[in-house]
């Protein structure tokens, strides 16, 4: 058996490690933000970064620009500061990135034809359910057996009978 | 099996029980086509999951003036307007490996189809040097070291092409190294078609 002190030292040791931890991620989070890229404006700041975080970066393509460390997401990241600090709204900026990657770059896609399924799946999938649950439910678990014949009543009999 | 005593005497519940049996089979059948496809597709080439559609395809290249970029002559947006005749403009970068392999394909290409390269995000000495290295396939070439005139052209990563007909009109584009099939296949016809 472990003596209690080892593990009472081991468990100090992971909370010391998990508090650690915990207390690096908001360093982590602004790892890739040099503070030289940011506005001065902390409110301005905090629309350019709403705004990045709905831009996919085209080099890593799973990646918002705000958290990709990719050339071209700090150039994109530039250029979104430069049109937020001139008053442009969030939509004119969109459509700017839009008219220059496609919708491919917005990582939310709009609702057209093409993502229409991609969009009603959810309600899909719900309505498939409730189908599925309402059949189910409304039909009875099992049908009433058939009768036994009389020769599976002698089998019946002969089987249950005491020894 | 608790019902093949009476098979016969419930013939929608089992006509229901194999539907339910057959219609995930189905599913997966339809699900083992469609990735066939997108897996052949892949293979021709005629599918790239990572391919971006840039929206100047068929409109007029963006505007921009760039400075010249030894160790050839540059050109800005007005001189692509006013072309007559086809041409490849080409964004690489002396950093950008991918780039140094299609040196060869482009020096192969360069008395078919004239091509106009964009050094991007380079600087002048190192483009200058590697060009002159890889023997300069290029007859015109502008250096973009900001990088924002590739944003304006939807440029996602060098090397990246684009075929600019008669009048500036960007006819083609593909964010991938110019292969030999491709230039066979695809560009050159294209690019005899814009030449008529």
């Amino acid at each position: 058996m472990t003596p209690p002190t080892v593990r009472r030292s081991f468990l100090a040791r992971t909370l010391f490690v998990l508090t650690v931890l915990a207390g690096l991620s908001p360093l982590a989070a602004a790892a890739v933000d040099d503070p030289s890229e940011m506005l001065p404006d902390p409110r301005q700041e905090a629309r350019a970064e709403a705004i990045g975080a709905q831009l996919r970066c085209l080099v890593c393509q799973n990646e918002s620009i705000e958290d990709s460390g990719a050339d071209l997401a700090r150039d994109l990241r530039h250029v979104v500061r430069d049109h937020v600090a001139k008053g442009e709204s969030d939509r004119q900026i969109m459509a700017w990135m839009v008219g220059r990657y496609g919708n491919f770059i917005r990582l939310r896609p709009p609702l057209t034809a093409g993502t229409l399924l991609l969009w009603i799946m959810p309600l899909l999938a719900l309505l498939v359910g409730a189908g599925a649950a309402f059949l189910s439910f409304r039909r009875p678990r099992t049908a009433t057996p058939a009768p036994l014949t009389d020769a599976e009543r002698a089998r019946l009999s002969d089987l249950t009978r005491p020894h | 099996m608790s019902d093949t005593a009476a098979p016969s005497s419930r013939p929608a519940s089992t006509t229901r029980r194999r539907l339910l049996m057959a219609a995930p089979l189905v599913v997966a059948g339809a699900a083992g086509v469609g990735f066939w496809r997108m897996l052949s597709g892949m293979t021709q080439g005629s599918f790239d999951p990572h391919d971006i559609h840039v929206p100047v395809l068929d409109r007029p290249v963006p505007d921009f003036a760039l400075p010249n970029q030894a160790p050839s002559q540059g050109f800005a947006a007005a001189d692509l307007r006013a072309l007559t005749r086809p041409v490849l403009v080409n964004f690489f970068a002396s950093w950008c490996i991918p780039c140094v392999a299609e040196m060869p394909m482009l020096n192969a290409l360069k008395d078919r189809l004239p091509i106009w390269g964009i050094a991007y995000k380079d600087k002048p000495d190192n483009a200058a040097g590697f060009v002159r290295r890889a023997g300069n396939p290029y007859a015109r070439i502008a250096g973009d070291l900001p990088g924002l005139t590739a944003i304006d052209w939807g440029v996602s990563g060098v090397p990246e092409s684009f075929l600019i007909g008669p009048g500036g009109i960007i006819r083609w584009h593909t964010a991938a190294p110019l292969g030999e099939d491709t230039i066979r296949d695809t560009l050159l016809p294209l690019a005899a078609s814009l030449t008529r």
